[in-house]
């Protein structure tokens, strides 16, 4: 569902995303691990066709990002870093922006969005408060419902649980575990026991480059009775 | 062009969302006035027209477009929301227009407002409509222009104070080119031949024949050019 073929990215004179393919099918959720800085977040922005990139390119649901990157970015529900949203729009403001954006336009086929996000994502206590006064918790879940609400078939989700506390990173894995049967999903992470919980196969990034596409006990097995960081820390000395 | 609609209705009830639009209205409505009634003399001159109303407005679009048009694109860049509005399925092009003409749309309202001041000239004399009519053309046409030059330097900065700086500083050199005083200055030092072509770029050489009563289409097309030219660097402004 989702082919990321050689995608590279310069910022002036620096690489920072250097020749990376790797493939995501239905139902796997794919965990993006690497240090800061190492390519994580602009690889997403490639794929979301936010960015262009300077060479290579990424097939969202057989539609190529290079040259269709409006279809890719309706197959695709795409969660930024920290979230980011309107804070003056109140929670449903927001949501009955999004609806009418992703093509749902009359009030009845908005609702029926809307409803469900809202259910999914347990925002109905702040549907009416302005997002500037969320909790981040609850600023997290907006994004959510504002990337789910168009049910794409492919999701990519950046560091979908930082800055939650344990009981909302679990609700959050459960929200992503529910979800991914019928989708595609590539979330980002520097938290490596996430990898564990949710994850189905691993790609660690360095500097720009793939260093490991494998499944979660793969890695494991690398160095048997190692911790994730420990195995982690050794594949990615480079960024050291 | 679909996607306007929605993006336009955000951006503009986005004014009245916070307290920028009150502000802005009450203050604007009292300078524009303000001039009109103690500066121009509305009651003493004796004269049943609103020229000393409308004789300002390039001085005070001067100011009061970069108001309008600073949080533009910066405010979305600063935010993050950027990322959120082009990973919805729009294209730069009709981002840029929905957001130009809600900016437009307020600005206009703002002007529009003024209309107890018409009504007072009718009641008081036999004020020319044809003349009004034109004048109130031409001052939204050229708030327009105004705008354009300014959405685009929002574009260009994260900051809004920079955006609204900028914004000042073009607009300001583009009135001044056809302000006589300036004229005069630019006169002495080049042939009159090159000041005069100077002066053809300003926004004060084509709003004055509006105020009184006369729509030239070489007018119009100076405002519709210059504000098409800015948004299409608006649109470039914006390639990632």
């Amino acid at each position: 569902m989702i082919e990321v073929k050689g995608l590279v990215k310069n910022y002036g004179s620096t690489r920072a995303v250097d020749g990376v393919s790797f493939t995501v099918r239905r139902g796997e959720i794919l965990g993006f691990l690497g240090p800061n800085g190492a390519g994580k977040s602009t690889t997403m922005k490639l794929i979301t066709g936010y960015l262009r990139p300077d060479a290579g390119t990424a097939v969202v649901n057989g539609h190529d990002v290079t040259r269709d990157s409006l279809a890719v970015r309706r197959n695709l529900g795409y969660l930024a870093e920290s979230a980011p949203a309107y804070p003056e729009m109140t929670v449903g403001e927001f949501l009955d922006f999004i609806a009418a954006m992703r093509g749902y336009r009359t009030p009845a086929a908005k609702a029926e969005r809307i409803g469900h996000v809202v259910g999914l994502c347990h925002l109905q206590a702040v549907l009416g408060q302005t997002i500037e006064t969320l909790s981040k918790g609850y600023k997290q879940r907006v994004g959510f419902a504002q990337a789910l609400l168009h049910d794409p078939p492919v999701l990519v989700l950046d560091e979908p649980t930082d800055g939650l506390d344990p009981n909302q990173k679990n609700e959050v894995r459960a929200i992503i575990r529910q979800l991914a049967a019928a989708k595609a999903v590539i979330l980002s992470t520097h938290i490596l026991e996430e990898v564990d919980a949710i994850c189905n196969r691993v790609i660690i990034i360095s500097r720009g480059r793939v260093v490991v596409d494998e499944t979660p006990e793969a890695l494991h097995a690398r160095q048997p009775g190692a911790r994730l960081d420990e195995i982690f820390r050794t594949l990615t000395r480079g960024d050291l | 062009m679909s996607q306007i609609p929605p993006l336009f209705q955000r951006e503009f009830l986005g004014y009245f969302r916070t307290p920028v639009a009150y502000v802005f209205l009450a203050v604007f409505l009292l300078a524009s006035v303000g001039l009109a009634f103690f500066v121009s003399q509305f009651f003493k001159a004796g004269n049943a027209s609103l020229e000393g109303y409308f004789v300002w407005h390039t001085w005070l679009f001067v100011f009061f477009a970069p108001a309008a048009g600073m949080r533009l694109w910066a405010e979305e860049r600063r935010s993050g929301t950027l990322e959120l509005l082009f990973t919805l399925p729009v294209t730069p092009l009709e981002a840029v227009l929905a957001k130009f003409l809600a900016a437009w749309a307020f600005l206009a309202a703002g002007i529009l407002l003024s209309f107890p001041l018409a009504l007072t000239a009718a009641w008081l004399g036999d004020p020319d409509w044809g003349i009004i009519a034109a004048s109130y053309c031409g001052s939204i046409l050229m708030a327009g222009a105004y705008l354009a030059v300014c959405s685009l330097m929002s574009a260009l900065t994260r900051n809004q104070v920079v955006g609204f700086v900028l914004g000042l500083f073009v607009n300001l050199v583009l009135v001044f080119l056809g302000w006589s005083v300036f004229n005069g200055v630019l006169a002495a030092v080049f042939p009159q031949a090159v000041a005069d072509l100077l002066a053809n770029f300003s926004h004060t050489s084509h709003f004055d024949a509006f105020t009184k009563g006369i729509v030239d289409p070489k007018d119009v097309m100076f405002f519709v050019s210059l504000g098409g030219l800015c948004l299409f660097l608006n649109v470039l402004a914006l390639e990632r």
